[in-house]
């Protein structure tokens, strides 16, 4: 059989990428000048050589079907002789040096399901992971709450509202953040409250004792022997429902579907521009899982980031406005409750203590 | 056929602007059971408001120890085409640039062997191939390396690195992120598919701070690139932007972090204190066809970012301020500290620990005099301000 006579390849390392790329971006390849936005979703890139590139950045829900891939090959070859990427925020981008196929890939993606935006100042796709689709300590799904999200907040994708400056929102269903959004203007965290159940019949069987006690955070895991068995013990006090332990350990679940659901996080970034980068901060410690529309997440990101359109100065990220008018200011505008969740106790929490007599008095009567 | 699910919830999300996931999932299983158990035991979670997934076990390819994510569900009597449903990570191509050939051909092999659903991409930048039994892994990994794809990384290893797109595409790459992706990629192939370190490690490679790509918070090593010598300014595209109607004091001159630009409103010229700026992009970002980096580019080595799981997040820090990336002895001698600093991680650091963890417990000086790296002033935000200093004493007194 042919399969068996083939040669096993291993380490071949990924595809080199220059055979994907399109020959104008090989031609003016570090010779860029300059980019425009053209319209909402389109931007041109113009080389030294004068050449131009336009690129079409269209939605996704980043859970692709081969179906879909192929209809995104059929629309590159239509028009972009065969040339499209796909974006750090799961976009895809189709590659033209044709300013009238831009417009005529911007329609036909859009009438196919795939509208186009999210260039410049405003919201672009959620970076997120895989939630109720495939992960096993996800405290929430991700997929349904970034479409009910992004459903929401659409006309901040397709240029139909404007806003200070950029927004990104990012979604991860556990601390583990596989999304990384710990540095995001909106961060959408998916939180377990209750400490993990223990199964002492199976604990030692599964799971390596010492390694699960140097896996909590906060030292609350210590072994135990329980009806005879090697098990361990959780000292419920000190737990602060991470799952660290349930990753090293199968046999102690915490997922709980009253007790899972979302918290809030704001004024995040990574780029330097202006202001260093900077952690996302506790906005709303816990709303419930409600699939399949999560209405109360959605109303609680909706107001982030209105409050933040109405107030911040142009250009200002979420995080930099906060900065300059005082947290008081946020949780006034935004009516979120500051609770006894919002003050850090963890290492350092001393430094994120308002060391300072300056402060704006909320609320100002004129 | 397959089984006919009811799915009311999920039914749901296909309504709306934004693209729907579920949408996907149903076009894939109109010809594939596992999408459609996929679809079922999905709708079963949005009633239950639980997942149904376990841990994986040790899955994967023969002589690699990474790039598959094993996954079986807990109820496989009631979903038995996803009682086993492990995921694939395959190794992007730098800058995620495809033809349509390309794209297709992973397609095809994905029809045979798998559920036909993907991820792209997942968020370390592989593309993700979600959900196929255990039998189809060897299969899968061979077709594809038949057409040029292998697998990414997973656990203890050196995490598939991703880049921004660079030169390829961006005026203000300030050094080729996909060639030297690629580099990277192919020098760590055996560290990326045999996990041997304390834990993951991820390197990111951005052009600009602007860090498209989150290096600065999501890698142990990001690679940013800057320059060191002056912003190039065309005067003639900064009055066009005040003749537009641009606010050049207030929203570039006032917004600059090191309070070094001018700007004269008669003459309608941007003054720039090269000397004091600091590269943070904004200027640029605001003017991009007035103001663009200057010639003599490079990249800032950061180290140590990582999300909360377990000391805490962090962001990385300066660990080498400049280096020229075009010139391969640097980059070489780049190499050379980061295999210095995985030996030395390997030897000394913890299970699960990662590297920006590690710096931590045992301190930023201490882990750079063992790699041998000089402390300077750029690495800190501000020396120290407490006077608990361990003096080091001379050994030969006794």
């Amino acid at each position: 059989m042919a399969e068996a006579q083939r040669e096993r390849l291993t380490d071949i390392g990924p595809p080199h990428y220059e055979k994907y790329l399109p020959p104008v971006v090989k031609k003016n390849y570090g010779q860029w000048k300059y980019h425009e936005l053209v319209e909402p979703g389109v931007m041109v890139h113009v080389a030294e050589s004068g050449d131009e590139l336009y690129s079409v950045r269209c939605a996704s829900p980043r859970l692709l079907s081969i179906q879909t891939i192929r209809k995104f090959a059929d629309l590159a070859d239509k028009y972009c002789d065969g040339h499209l990427r796909f974006t750090s925020r799961h976009n895809v981008e189709f590659l033209t040096t044709k300013k009238e196929n831009a417009a005529k890939i911007k329609k036909e993606a859009g009438e196919m399901g795939f509208p186009a935006g999210g260039i410049g100042h405003g919201i672009t796709s959620i970076v997120h992971t895989q939630g109720w689709v495939h992960c096993h300590s996800a405290a929430t799904d991700a997929s349904g709450v970034v479409k009910a999200v992004m459903d929401d907040l659409f006309e901040y994708f397709n240029g139909e509202k404007q806003v200070p400056g950029k927004c990104r929102i990012a979604l991860a269903c556990c601390l583990n953040m596989c999304g990384a959004v710990h540095c995001s203007d909106i961060a959408i965290l998916g939180v377990h409250t209750k400490p993990p159940r223990i199964s002492h019949e199976n604990l030692n069987k599964m799971c390596e004792i010492p390694l699960v006690s140097a896996s909590c955070p906060t030292a609350a895991i210590r072994p135990a022997t329980v009806d005879g068995k090697a098990s361990v013990e959780v000292i419920e006090e000190q737990c602060m429902f991470c799952a660290n332990c349930f990753t090293v350990c199968p046999a102690m679940p915490l997922a709980d579907p009253d007790a899972d659901g979302i918290s809030i996080w704001v004024g995040g970034k990574v780029s330097d521009a202006r202001s260093k980068p900077m952690f996302s901060k506790l906005a709303v410690p816990f709303i419930p899982n409600n699939p399949p529309r999560w209405p109360e997440t959605i109303a609680a990101v909706r107001k982030i980031v209105e409050v933040w359109a109405d107030n911040a100065r142009p250009y200002e990220r979420v995080g930099e406005w906060i900065e300059r008018v005082g947290w008081p200011r946020f949780f006034r505008l935004t009516g979120f409750e500051f609770q006894k969740e919002h003050v850090d106790d963890f290492k350092y929490a001393g430094l994120s203590y308002n060391r300072s007599a300056q402060l704006t008095h909320e609320p100002w009567e004129e | 056929m397959p089984k006919e699910y009811k799915t009311p919830k999920l039914d749901d999300l296909e309504k709306g602007p934004w693209p729907s996931f579920v949408k996907e999932i149903k076009q894939a299983a109109k010809n594939n059971e596992m999408s459609n158990d996929l679809l079922a035991v999905l709708e079963r979670s949005y009633d239950e408001r639980i997942g149904h997934w376990k841990h994986g076990g040790i899955v994967g390819v023969m002589g690699y120890g990474g790039g598959v994510i094993g996954r079986y569900i807990d109820i496989p009597d009631e979903y038995p085409n996803i009682s086993h449903f492990h995921t694939m990570r395959i190794n992007q191509p730098a800058g995620w640039f495809y033809t349509s050939e390309a794209l297709r051909s992973i397609c095809d092999i994905w029809e045979k062997h798998g559920s036909g659903l993907t991820n792209m991409h997942g968020s370390t930048g592989d593309i993700v191939l979600l959900g196929t039994t255990t039998d189809e892994l060897e299969p899968t990994f061979q077709d594809l390396a038949h057409v040029g794809f292998d697998l990414g990384g997973s656990g203890s290893d050196v995490r598939t690195p991703s880049c921004c797109v660079g030169e390829a595409r961006c005026e203000w790459a300030c050094y080729d992120t996909m060639g030297v992706c690629y580099e990277t990629t192919m020098r760590y192939q055996d560290e990326l598919h045999r996990p041997a370190f304390p834990y993951k490690w991820k390197f990111k490679f951005a052009g600009c701070p602007n860090d498209c790509v989150a290096a600065k918070a999501r890698a142990d090593i990001s690679v940013v690139g800057t320059w060191r010598d002056a912003i190039k300014v065309d005067d003639a595209e900064v009055a066009t932007y005040y003749d537009n109607g641009m606010d050049i004091f207030n929203d570039v001159v006032l917004n600059c972090p090191a309070r070094c630009m001018k700007f004269d409103h008669e003459s309608k010229k941007l003054e720039i204190n090269n000397a004091d700026c600091r590269r943070c992009m904004h200027c640029i970002n605001a003017m991009p066809k007035a103001l663009r980096p200057g010639d003599d580019k490079g990249a800032t080595i950061l180290i140590g970012a990582k999300a909360p799981i377990i000391e805490g997040a962090l962001l990385s820090s300066v660990l080498i301020p400049f280096l020229k990336m075009e010139d391969e002895e640097e980059r070489e001698a780049w190499y050379d500290i980061m295999e210095e600093i995985q030996d030395i991680w390997c030897e000394e650091g913890k299970n699960r620990e990662r590297i920006g963890e590690f710096i931590q417990r045992v301190g930023m000086a201490n882990f750079l005099e063992a790699v041998g790296v000089e402390p300077i002033p750029e690495m800190v935000a501000y020396p120290r301000d407490n006077p608990y200093i361990f003096f080091e004493q001379d050994e030969e007194e006794e």
